[in-house]
């Protein structure tokens, strides 16, 4: 009873048994988050200035007066829940098919084990390997005959296939180890491949399709190139693309922009903040009985 | 003697039996190939024949408005003789150490010291605080990254030359992005912060799949921190280390954004990148022939990197299993 209670009362101290090399590891980790935070802590500080107070004490200085001049600016000017909108739907949509895209190729690769299977990898990989600017102009020639250029749905076709190259590598080496006991009990029961698709695979391997999704929305979200080159009309435009087209503007000043920054990067936080837990269960969780 | 002759044959009829088949008893594989199509399609649409298209203008004479005429080997003679190209192959060579030797050696160290200790000692709420703040440059859009990263950096009313007069080192300010000495360098750094929550973040994943009682085990017998690490956590995050490192070498090779946007591959060549290179080939001098060939060569240096590393990684995954 009494080692019992001592057991038990031992788990939280051992948890307070910090030495002097625990702290100062400790301290040593918040000196580097601070510098990975730095650039996010003088967005902060500028943001919300006038511009007269920044021109007047600079960078780094408390602002004088809270002001919402540069988000305003910015908000109107660029139509922000425009961008927001555009951003979202593009992103959502490629997370979603890419996901449906690599379960897929990765079935027939991690499962069915097809002839060449390495080399079919490697070719899908492809997508990932190839330099973007080397796909623009066949591309740009491409969906300008079908009349898809300057549309959004560009960006959500193009980035379908270029997410699910990175998903068909890693599901397919987790379907690789995908419980053949469970495999064979389904057969048992009569499943066809399709069933045991739909109703065995998809659901147990969802751990890590859920990590898939969270990845594939960010990185679209993120991307920059193809966007550029693709949407050029303001309507159609993604939130990065918004922003970087202030550094050109010469009426943008750098509280303004500063704003910009911020509230451009408010969306993919709050994101990541509710997908904390599925990104921290792990990219190979579904692989690990 | 017999006996293990035996086996052998045994092992060879069952492997003989299973190929061709799916892990699904009953079910050929060539049955599979139907799940396939749709990638397969999308592939051949957007990547393919793009690739494809791609090496034959690198043959050509373009410049954007009348047709392409065939050129032979002009570019790519072109090519081997340019300077600015061999340049940008080199920088690559400090990218990679900038967005793959360096964010793996600090995420290792990181994820280990933010699971070992932090974890244990701080909490799981601190421990997971820590690796939100590490990977929030990565939560980054590019664009957004070198704004902020170009206005630090910049030498009138950027923050790091306002930090260094604050602290009364003004006479060490500088134009951080702006000058041959620094350009580079400071490019690094840069890609370093945006890099290095990635690895943190797939490691700090892999190593929840170790067993706790390994370590304790190993502590037991006297083993401290360093050998815990090297016998225990690098072994068994392996495969993450894999992943990271193929996935950001090509990343490094073909990173285009930050160049872009913070110093336009200058001053002069110091920072430009094949993919940058190949973009102002394309794009500003309207040698659309020559930027396909830059592109198509910078291609084939990702494909094998890539096919060496699956070589390495089946050979590594071979040997761990014997």
């Amino acid at each position: 009873m009494t080692s019992a209670t001592a057991r038990k009362m031992n788990i939280p101290r051992a948890h307070k048994n910090r030495t002097v090399g625990d702290w100062t590891i400790m301290v040593l980790l918040i000196i580097g988050g601070l510098i990975m935070l730095f650039p996010f802590i003088v967005l902060l500080l500028n943001a919300f200035k006038t511009t007269a107070d920044y021109n007047a004490s600079g960078p780094l200085a408390w602002p004088h007066e809270f002001s919402l001049d540069g988000l305003v600016k910015f908000w109107t000017r660029v139509n922000y829940p425009e961008k927001l909108w555009n951003s979202i739907w593009t992103s959502g949509l490629v997370a979603i098919f890419a996901v449906i895209l690599s379960m897929f190729n990765a079935f027939a690769l991690g499962i069915g084990r097809v002839k060449g299977r390495r080399w079919i990898v490697l070719l899908i990989m492809l997508a990932n390997m190839l330099p973007q600017e080397a796909m623009l102009y066949p591309l740009y020639i491409m969906f300008k005959e079908i009349g898809l250029y300057n549309s959004p749905w560009a960006i959500v076709i193009i980035f379908t296939v270029i997410q699910s190259a990175f998903g068909t590598y890693l599901l397919s080496s987790v379907y690789g180890t995908f419980p053949k006991a469970i495999l064979e009990a389904a057969t048992i029961d009569g499943a066809s491949r399709w069933t045991i698709f739909k109703d065995i695979v998809f659901p147990i391997s969802k751990p890590t399709l859920s990590v898939m999704l969270v990845f594939f929305f960010i990185w679209t979200w993120n991307e920059y190139m193809i966007p550029m080159a693709f949407l050029i009309d303001n309507s159609t435009q993604t939130i990065p693309i918004a922003v970087s087209s202030l550094t050109g503007d010469r009426l943008m000043d750098v509280t303004t922009t500063a704003a910009a920054s911020l509230i451009s990067i408010v969306p993919t936080l709050i994101f990541y903040l509710i997908f904390q837990r599925t990104l921290s269960r792990g990219i190979t969780s579904g692989a690990v009985k | 003697m017999s006996a293990t002759a035996n086996t052998k044959k045994h092992v060879q009829d069952a492997t003989a039996r299973e190929k061709g088949m799916s892990r699904i008893p009953g079910s050929p594989s060539s049955r599979f190939w139907l799940y396939l199509i749709p990638g397969f399609v999308m592939l051949l649409w957007i990547i393919v024949i793009p690739a494809v298209w791609n090496i034959y203008l690198s043959f050509t004479n373009y410049r954007g408005i009348k047709p392409p005429t065939f050129a032979g080997l002009t570019n790519w003679a072109r090519l081997m003789k340019d300077t600015t190209f061999w340049t940008s192959f080199r920088n690559s060579i400090w990218m990679i150490i900038a967005m793959v030797v360096i964010p793996i050696l600090l995420g290792l160290i990181l994820s280990s010291l933010v699971f070992d200790v932090v974890q244990k000692k701080f909490g799981p709420k601190a421990a997971s605080t820590m690796r939100a703040i590490y990977y929030f440059p990565q939560l980054l859009p590019i664009a957004v990254a070198s704004l902020v990263m170009g206005w630090i950096f910049r030498p009138e009313n950027g923050a790091l030359n306002a930090l260094l007069e604050a602290i009364g080192l003004g006479n060490l300010q500088h134009d951080w992005l702006g000058k041959p000495d620094t350009a580079l360098i400071f490019l690094m750094l840069i890609m370093i912060w945006i890099q290095v929550g990635y690895p943190l973040v797939i490691f700090m994943s892999g190593l929840q799949r170790v067993d706790p009682e390994l370590y304790e085990a190993a502590s037991l017998d006297g083993a401290n921190w360093w050998q815990r690490f090297l016998a225990i956590t690098l072994p068994s995050i392996k495969p993450e280390i894999f992943v990271v490192a193929l996935t950001c070498t090509i990343a490094a090779l073909k990173v285009f954004g930050p160049v872009y946007m913070l110093t336009k591959g200058g001053p002069g060549t110091s920072t430009i990148v094949p993919s940058y290179y190949s973009y102002v080939q394309f794009f500003q001098s309207q040698q659309v022939g020559y930027g396909a060939a830059i592109a198509t060569a910078l291609t084939i240096v990702i494909i094998i990197v890539a096919v060496v590393f699956t070589n390495l990684q089946e050979k590594v995954a071979k040997e761990d299993e014997e």
